[in-house]
């Protein structure tokens, strides 16, 4: 009992509600990044996947980027992104790149890259051949079919791979603090050192919370932009362990 | 990392490979405790809810909900309680496995058709000869897929057990940190995802000579 009341009172101390190791900055830090990543995992692996979806090629490479990006420990990954941080350099900068940010960063993005990729390619493919050759017959060209027909009938099933790779993004950021990254696990693994229990025990609640509430706020999402028509396809997404062979 | 030196220093290897060893070896170690005991547990489960179907929905969300919780969080929440240690270490990996494996076999068992039991029935089987010859042959694709997941899920979450003192090949990661060194950094990362990839592909292998039905006919 002692400890909860000390976890509250860690919680309601106004210190830790202000500067820069704060509640509220951190969870900004952690939002940031994470929002930043999935973003840019989203830039990348969103084209390639829609388009081979579409072409109905490459799919043999979209599925096993993804097996075997479910293989790699993303500490693994975060490790070897350290010194990679620590020494590349833009061309033209005089600094490399650094701790805090880019580590995670550069170990993340390949993390959030699979779930979409093998989403966006799976949905545009599934889309009912007849739908789209009905598309073609009524004269739209062939970008008005990938965006006006079966990216539509896809979302559901894009948005869940999006969904998927940004909870994981949340989560896995957690470990950026291990390389000096912000965010939420700098409570976890500064409470871990100090030996302060409550400061950890928040931090991980809130990490816990964090990713929660990004599952829920894309299950709202998805409510608004996919069409009435189309919804409850998510079924067709890829379950958990049924890992295509 | 240290200014001048090689990414990796091949002597440090050399002089240190009993201990890369033996760290691999209690990586693979705490890997089989989890994904075992996780196993285990989750077979009584998927059997309860078996007899029971309605605790299905409550004990898929609970394993969801689980699932979405950081492993470093996870950890961290269970140090006040058992302290840093293998328990807490392994508290949470089989936590993870139990809930990736009930969702797998609750999945698998149902994945047999309903025309199959129904013959099954017909001929006479018993609940338990049923569950024994018709349901898990048919389950153990979905089951070892399961078991893929876990397994290659748990080696990457043995890494992070090193913020708790634990860690197998986490614990070459941690030093590499600690101390600026790139060498067991890289030694640590690329050991531990070698032994995840040829872990899922020697169980890629054991489900294709297990299930000898599911091979394309040549």
């Amino acid at each position: 009992m002692t400890f909860l009341v000390e976890v509250v009172n860690w919680f309601l101390a106004p210190e830790h509600w202000a500067g820069s190791d704060g509640i509220p900055s951190r969870i900004g830090e952690h939002l940031w990044l994470s929002a930043t990543i999935t973003l840019v995992a989203v830039a990348i692996a969103l084209p390639i996947g829609v388009i081979c979806g579409h072409l109905n090629r490459g799919g043999f490479v979209s599925i096993n980027v993804a097996n075997f990006g479910r293989a790699i420990p993303s500490l693994a990954l975060l490790a070897l992104a350290f010194p990679l941080a620590l020494s590349w350099r833009f061309p033209g900068a005089e600094r490399p790149l650094g701790f805090g940010f880019w580590p995670t960063f550069l170990a993340l993005v390949p993390l959030g890259i699979p779930p979409i990729l093998t989403n966006s390619y799976v949905g545009v493919r599934e889309v009912d051949r007849d739908v789209v050759e009905a598309a073609r017959g009524m004269g739209l060209r062939e970008q008005q079919v990938l965006r006006s027909v079966e990216i539509p009938i896809a979302l559901p099933i894009i948005l869940a791979g999006i969904r998927n790779s940004a909870v994981a993004i949340v989560a896995t950021a957690t470990l950026g603090a291990l390389v000096a990254g912000g965010g939420l696990g700098r409570y976890l693994v500064d409470g871990l050192a100090r030996q302060d229990y409550p400061r950890m025990f928040v931090g991980a609640l809130l990490v816990a919370l964090l990713a929660i509430a990004v599952e829920v706020a894309f299950s709202g999402l998805e409510r608004v932009v996919v069409s009435a028509g189309v919804r409850g396809r998510e079924a067709a997404e890829p379950q958990l362990g049924e890992l295509p062979r | 990392m240290r200014a001048g030196e090689p990414l990796i220093l091949w002597d440090w290897t050399f002089n240190h490979l009993g201990d890369i060893g033996g760290y691999a070896l209690e990586h693979i170690w705490l890997t089989t405790i989890a994904v075992g005991v996780g196993f285990v547990l989750a077979a009584v489960m998927s059997l309860i809810i078996r007899q029971a179907p309605t605790l299905f929905g409550p004990v898929t969300w609970v394993a969801g909900v689980l699932y979405t919780i950081p492993s470093l969080a996870l950890f961290a929440m269970l140090v006040p309680i058992t302290g840093l240690s293998v328990l807490t270490a392994e508290i949470g990996l089989v936590s993870y496995t139990l809930s990736i494996l009930v969702r797998n076999m609750v999945a698998g068992l149902r994945s047999v058709p309903p025309d199959v039991r129904e013959a099954a029935t017909g001929m006479g089987y018993s609940p338990w000869q049923m569950l024994w010859h018709i349901e898990l042959p048919l389950a153990l694709v979905v089951i070892i897929a399961g078991v893929r997941v876990a397994v290659v899920t748990t080696i990457g979450l043995v890494a992070v057990t090193m913020v708790i003192g634990e860690g197998g090949l986490g614990r070459l990661i941690r030093m590499g940190i600690d101390q600026f060194f790139s060498t067991p950094l890289i030694i640590g990362a690329v050991l531990s995802i070698v032994l995840a990839v040829v872990c899922d592909g020697a169980l890629v292998l054991v489900q294709r000579l297990a299930t000898p039905w599911t091979r394309p006919a040549v």
